[in-house]
C-alpha cells in the first residue's frame, strides 16, 4: 500500500487538514487576537493609518487597562455581574434540582415530553418577552435595580438546567435509591446521600451554565437597567464605554478580554456535557 | 406544651410527611410544581402581555391602556421598516445558517482526527461562542472600522483592495449586511461544530471499517455513509442556529444599530428600538411577535426529531 502516489496523497491530506484547521482557527480567534494586541498598544501607536497594524511601533503599554480599571466603572459591572450571577444559581438550583430529579424519576410517557416542553421555554427568545418585561419591572419598581436581572433570569436558567440535571438524574440507577431506602432513609435521605454525592459534577455543570448565560445576556440588561452603576459587564462595555463619538478602543478591547476568556477556560471543560444537553440525548 | 407531647406531635408529623414523600403521585407533582410556576409566571405571563399589548395603545408614558384591535399590525406591515427588517432577518438567518452548515461539517470532520494540540485548537475554535455576544461584536466593531480597518488594511497591503478602494464596511447598507452575517457564522459556527463532532464521534467505528473494506473511498465514504448518519443531529444544530440567528439583536445593535437609515434593521432590533427607545410598547410587542411563527415551527420540528431519536 506505501506506493509513491499513496504516500503524496497522505502528504497531501495532512496539507488539507492543516490548512482547514488553520483558516478555520484563523477566522474564528482573530478578534480575541486583535484585542489582545489593541489592548496594549498606546493610542497614538493605534492612529496612525502609516503603521502596519499587526506590529507595535511604540512599547507596550498598560494604559488602557490603567484606564478601564480607575476611569470606568469596568471594577462595579464585574461585581454586579458576580452578583446576579450568584443570585440566578441559587434561584436555579433550589427550582431545577428538585423539578430535574422528579422528571428523571417520573414514569410515564408523558414525563420526557413535560421535559422537553420546559426545555423548548428556554428557546422562547428575550426578544419577544422584553417589551411587556420592561412594563412589568416598572410596576414592580425594580427599573434600575440588579434585582429586576436576579428576578427575570432564571426564566432561562431553570428550563435549561431542569433539562440538563433531568439527563443527570436518569443516569443514576434507580436501585441505588431504592436499597438506601431499604436501609432506612427516607426518600430525601436517599436523595441527600445517595444521589447528591454521585450527581456533584452534574449540579457543577448547571452552575457553570447558569453562570455563562448570565454574563452573556444583553438584552434584558440593556431593556431594564439605564444607570451605568448597575451595569452588568456585558452591557456596560458595548453602551457605556461605546457612547459618544469617542471610542476607546485599547480599554473596550482590554475589557471583552478580561470578560471573554475566563469563561472560555472554564466553559471548555464542560463543553461535551453542555452538547449532550443540547442534543436531548439524541447522541450517546 | 408538654414535654411528652412534643414528640408525640413530631412524630405524628413525620409520619404525614413520611406517607406524603412516600406517595409518588404527590410527591413528583410538588417538587415539579415551583419550578414549573416561575415559567408560566416568567415565560408564560409576560408572553400573553405581549399579545395584549400588540393588540392595545400602550405606550411607556401612560397607564391609561385601551383596545385597538388590529391597528398596530396594519400600522406595522404598512411602514417599508417592516419589509425591509422581515427580509434582512430571513436574508441573515438563510445565508448566515447555510455557511453555518457547511463550515460546521468541514470542519467537525477536521476536528475528528486526533493530532498535536488538539484541545488548544477546541479552545480556540470555541471563544467566540462562550464569550458574551455583545463583547464578541464589539472587537468585530474595531475590525470592521471605518479608517483603521484591519481587513482593510490587510487586503491592500498584499494588493487585493487597489489604492483607491477602501470599504466603509458598516457605513454601506450591502456591505454592512455582509458584515453581520460574517459576525453572526462567526458566533453559530462553533456551537454547531461542536454538536456534528458529537455526532460524528458517535458513529461506531465498525460502519467505517466496513466502507473500507467495502473499497469505498473518501468522498463516497463522507456522502454515502457519514452525512446520512449525522444528518438528525446536524438539524438539531441547524435548528439552534436558527433560533439564535432569527431573534437575536445584539450584533445589529452593536455593530450597526439598524443604520445607515434602517437599512440593516432585523425584526428583534427593530422592536426594540421601536419599543424600548420610542417608548411605543404597543408598536414593539406586535413587531416581536413576527418572530413567533419560526420559533413555533422550530419547536415541532424539535419535536420530530426528539421523538424519531427516541424510537431509533
Amino acid at each position: 500500500m506505501t506506493t509513491r502516489s499513496g504516500g503524496a496523497r497522505r502528504i497531501a491530506g495532512r496539507a488539507g487538514h492543516a490548512a482547514i484547521l488553520v483558516f478555520f482557527v484563523t477566522f474564528l480567534a482573530f478578534p480575541f487576537y486583535w484585542m489582545l494586541i489593541t489592548t496594549f498598544k498606546t493610542t497614538q501607536d493605534l492612529h496612525d493609518i502609516n503603521n502596519n497594524p499587526y506590529l507595535f511601533h511604540d512599547a507596550p503599554t498598560l494604559d488602557h487597562l490603567r484606564v478601564l480599571f480607575s476611569d470606568t466603572m469596568f471594577l462595579q459591572w464585574i461585581s454586579n455581574t458576580m452578583l446576579v450571577g450568584l443570585a440566578v444559581v441559587i434561584i436555579t438550583l433550589v427550582l431545577a434540582v428538585p423539578a430535574g430529579y422528579a422528571l428523571a424519576r417520573m414514569k410515564g410517557p408523558w414525563a420526557q415530553t413535560l421535559g422537553i416542553g420546559i426545555f423548548l421555554t428556554y428557546l422562547v427568545p428575550p426578544t419577544i418577552l422584553f417589551i411587556p418585561f420592561s412594563r412589568i419591572i416598572a410596576d414592580l419598581g425594580l427599573q434600575d435595580s440588579l434585582w429586576s436581572l436576579v428576578l427575570v433570569y432564571p426564566s432561562f436558567t431553570v428550563p435549561f438546567c431542569t433539562w440538563l440535571l433531568m439527563g443527570f438524574f436518569m443516569a443514576i440507577p434507580r436501585d441505588l435509591e431504592d436499597a438506601a431506602m431499604v436501609d432506612g432513609l427516607s426518600r430525601f435521605g436517599a436523595f441527600f446521600k445517595v444521589v447528591m454525592p454521585i450527581s456533584l459534577a452534574g449540579m457543577l455543570t448547571a452552575v457553570i451554565f447558569a453562570f455563562t448565560l448570565v454574563m452573556q445576556e444583553f438584552v434584558y440588561g440593556v431593556t431594564f437597567i439605564t444607570s451605568s452603576a448597575s451595569y452588568t459587564i456585558g452591557v456596560g462595555v458595548p453602551t457605556f464605554l461605546v457612547r459618544g463619538d469617542v471610542y476607546f478602543w485599547g480599554s473596550m478591547m482590554g475589557a471583552c478580554l478580561i470578560a471573554s476568556v475566563p469563561i472560555a477556560i472554564i466553559y471548555n471543560m464542560f463543553v461535551d456535557r453542555f452538547v449532550a444537553g443540547f442534543t436531548m440525548g439524541a447522541v450517546k | 406544651m408538654t414535654a411528652a407531647a412534643e414528640p408525640a406531635g413530631r412524630a405524628a408529623r413525620n409520619k404525614v410527611m413520611a406517607r406524603f414523600i412516600d406517595n409518588e403521585r404527590l410527591l413528583w407533582p410538588a417538587l415539579l410544581a415551583p419550578a414549573i410556576v416561575y415559567i408560566v409566571l416568567l415565560v408564560g405571563f409576560p408572553f400573553l402581555l405581549s399579545i395584549f399589548y400588540s393588540l392595545s395603545s400602550a405606550t411607556v408614558a401612560t397607564s391609561d391602556i385601551h383596545f385597538v384591535g388590529l391597528e398596530n399590525f396594519t400600522r406595522i406591515i404598512h411602514s417599508d421598516t417592516f419589509w425591509r427588517s422581515l427580509w434582512n432577518t430571513i436574508v441573515l438567518t438563510v445565508i448566515s445558517q447555510f455557511f453555518v452548515l457547511v463550515f460546521a461539517g468541514i470542519l467537525a470532520t477536521a476536528l475528528i482526527k486526533d493530532f498535536r494540540g488538539k484541545w488548544l485548537v477546541r479552545l480556540l475554535i470555541l471563544l467566540p461562542w462562550v464569550a458574551p455576544i455583545s463583547l464578541g461584536s464589539i472587537g468585530w466593531l474595531w475590525i470592521f472600522d471605518s479608517i483603521y480597518s484591519i481587513i482593510n488594511w490587510t487586503a491592500r497591503a498584499v494588493g487585493l483592495f487597489g489604492e483607491d478602494f477602501w470599504p466603509i464596511w458598516l457605513g454601506q447598507p450591502n456591505l454592512a449586511m455582509a458584515a453581520i452575517i460574517v459576525v453572526q457564522i462567526w458566533r453559530i459556527l462553533p456551537l454547531a461544530t461542536v454538536i456534528v463532532l458529537a455526532g460524528l464521534s458517535s458513529i461506531p467505528q465498525d460502519i467505517h471499517d466496513a466502507a473500507e473494506v467495502d473499497g469505498a473511498g473518501f468522498w463516497r465514504h463522507q456522502f454515502e455513509i457519514t452525512l446520512p448518519l449525522v444528518m438528525p443531529i446536524t438539524l438539531v444544530a441547524v435548528l439552534f442556529g436558527i433560533i439564535f440567528t432569527f431573534t437575536d439583536m445584539i450584533v445589529v445593535f452593536v455593530l450597526t444599530r439598524g443604520g445607515p437609515y434602517d437599512t440593516t434593521q432585523v425584526i428583534a432590533s427593530w422592536a426594540y428600538f421601536t419599543g424600548i427607545q420610542g417608548g411605543d410598547l404597543a408598536g414593539g410587542a406586535a413587531i416581536s411577535l413576527f418572530l413567533f411563527p419560526v420559533l413555533v415551527a422550530v419547536a415541532i420540528l424539535f419535536l420530530i426529531a426528539a421523538r424519531r431519536s427516541e424510537v431509533t
